[in-house]
């Protein structure tokens, strides 16, 4: 597609025009299914505790995030008289956009990626990063104790998690010998016992499999690790004094980042875009299928758990965060490591 | 084109946050402005090719370090009125280190255009390796720098040790949780299933 705005428009101009139309066909979809992901998210959730979640907006209720979204869309904002006022309108732009970042580096497809970097996956932990101030500067913002406490909680959570995540990235990135996403989903071609498309297959990255899927719960602030929107403790958290369109710009941030998290569960462990199994009829169906249908997987298994799980407690958190998890990541960086060593590059 | 527009804009916004942290009047505005420095810091490098270094930038200082600075910065109490108080006071320091400071890019900006110093072409340039930046990297820090890698990783080590040392203290009357003996208790040890007849309690 860059060629042909390219031979159209002139060099520049069509790299312009062309990236400018791939962003948007990643930011658009992206919008659309967080939308869809929400009302699922509300549908899993109320089949467990055997309700019937929303059923009136539309046939079967699918357009019940629509009618949210218009509802907090003709809301007044309002902005409490002592708050920052520049931070905090600042704060649901930055969560939001941070939310965004990331997918230019996630491929769709062998080819479908809009930014193929070499440090795609330290991108992507450079952004996520980032994603802490959206947090941090609401609750300061807003100058009020709640969501100041939320904001510290929030903060030191993802950063706790960030370690163990770097940890068990570096795993995968040991084994890829890559740091480019698509290098690690083509490394996983026929990975386990020669047939399956999964590094989760291979019992040595197993553990880090499932680690890296707690950690990504704790991460995007899910259940059981949403202490920073305890509504029995702290209200509703950061975004207690927000209303209208910046209430919604978190929530459809933090949809977004739940949806990378699945995404780079895929990605990182479940094969991304190749089948589950390396078959050549399997590889008829586009890539998009394959990587869509274990995001949604991924996101099943995030309802589930905020429906059957109980919340931790604070202490629980870091301890596990700390204590575990970041103990066992390091000794699988020296286990995967040595096993490399002597499989792979000879001792 | 497009990297001159780049280099010029990372690099008027470098120079601007840079101001705006020191002239800002709340510190948590400062830090933010600081934040935005390092962010941009890190355009200027993914420009120059090194986009390891960049990225490694924005996770260690912008996502860990100034996140602590913010946290600190955030809970001071600080009586703004008091701080500008002490600005005559601290004048003549200041002076002086902008006086040093000065001489050090005369000496500098000097030193660059007699052309003197020729810092010779690395053997491990990554462009000639052929490799990309990750790999150069690894390359130079893991066999030529090895030592100076590893002790710089002793040094970090002996840092957290002595804050941990510093810091660690044992009070009497506290009572931490026990995860151990909380993950070890069963529903048996604490709840007990009775049908007491009607009119009788039950002993506790």
């Amino acid at each position: 597609m860059t060629e042909f705005f390219q031979s159209a428009l002139g060099t520049g101009w069509g790299w312009f025009v062309a990236n400018l139309i791939l962003i948007l066909l990643i930011a658009l979809p992206v919008m659309l299914s967080v939308a869809i992901v929400i009302y699922f998210d509300r549908k899993i959730w109320a089949a467990m505790a055997l309700r019937r979640g929303p059923n009136v907006v539309g046939p079967f209720g699918i357009l019940q995030s629509f009618a949210d979204a218009a509802k907090v869309f003709l809301q007044e904002t309002i902005i409490p008289s002592s708050a920052n006022k520049g931070l905090f309108l600042l704060a649901p732009i930055i969560t939001f956009t941070v939310a965004l970042l990331s997918w230019a580096v996630i491929p769709f497809d062998q080819n479908m990626v809009l930014a193929d970097i070499n440090v795609g996956l330290l991108y992507i932990l450079a952004v996520s990063s980032l994603g802490v101030y959206g947090v941090v500067i609401a609750g300061w913002a807003s100058n009020s104790k709640y969501p100041f406490f939320s904001a510290l909680r929030a903060s030191a959570q993802m950063i706790s998690y960030e370690v163990s995540i770097g940890f068990i990235i570096v795993t995968v990135v040991l084994w890829t010998g890559s740091f480019n996403l698509n290098a690690i989903v083509e490394a996983q071609r026929g990975h386990g016992l020669g047939f399956v498309n999964w590094y989760g297959f291979n019992l040595l990255l197993f553990p880090m499999a499932v680690m890296f899927l707690i950690s990504s719960l704790a991460e995007t602030a899910r259940a059981p690790f949403d202490l920073t929107e305890a509504e029995s403790e702290l209200v509703a958290g950061y975004q207690t004094e927000y209303s209208s369109m910046a209430f919604a710009l978190f929530w459809l941030g933090e949809y977004a980042n739940v949806l990378l998290m699945c995404t780079l569960n895929a990605v990182l462990f479940w094969g991304g875009w190749l089948p589950p199994v390396d078959w050549a009829p399997l590889y008829a169906v586009p890539g998009i299928f394959w990587l869509i249908l274990k995001i949604s997987a991924f996101f099943f298994i995030f309802s589930w758990v905020k429906a059957t799980v109980p919340r931790y407690r604070y202490d629980q958190l870091m301890r596990l965060g700390w204590k575990v998890f970041l103990p066992i990541s390091l000794l699988w960086i020296f286990l995967v490591s040595g096993y490399l060593m002597l499989t792979r590059y000879g001792v | 084109m497009i990297q001159i527009f780049a280099f010029y804009l990372f690099a008027s916004v470098v120079i601007a946050s840079g101001a705006f942290t020191i002239l800002a009047r709340n510190p948590v505005h400062s830090v933010l402005w600081l934040i935005l420095a390092f962010f941009n810091a890190a355009g200027l490098m993914v420009l120059i090719g090194a986009e390891f270094i960049a990225m490694l930038l924005v996770i260690v200082y912008v996502g860990a370090v100034a996140v602590l600075f913010l946290f600190v910065v955030m809970m001071l109490d600080i009586d703004f009125a008091e701080l500008r108080g002490g600005f005559m006071k601290n004048l003549p320091l200041g002076l002086a280190l902008a006086a040093v400071f000065l001489a050090e890019l005369v000496f500098g900006i000097g030193a660059y255009r007699a052309g003197n110093i020729a810092l010779g072409e690395h053997a491990l340039n990554p462009a000639r390796m052929g490799a990309s930046n990750i790999q150069a990297v690894g390359e130079l820090l893991y066999t030529r720098y090895i030592f100076l890698f590893e002790s710089a990783g002793v040094v970090l080590l002996v840092a957290m040790v002595g804050a941990i040392v510093l810091t660690h203290r044992r009070r009497a009357g506290v009572r931490p949780q026990n995860i151990g003996s909380q993950v070890r208790r069963r529903p048996e040890d604490a709840t007990r299933n009775t049908q007491p007849a009607v009119g009788q309690g039950v002993q506790l």
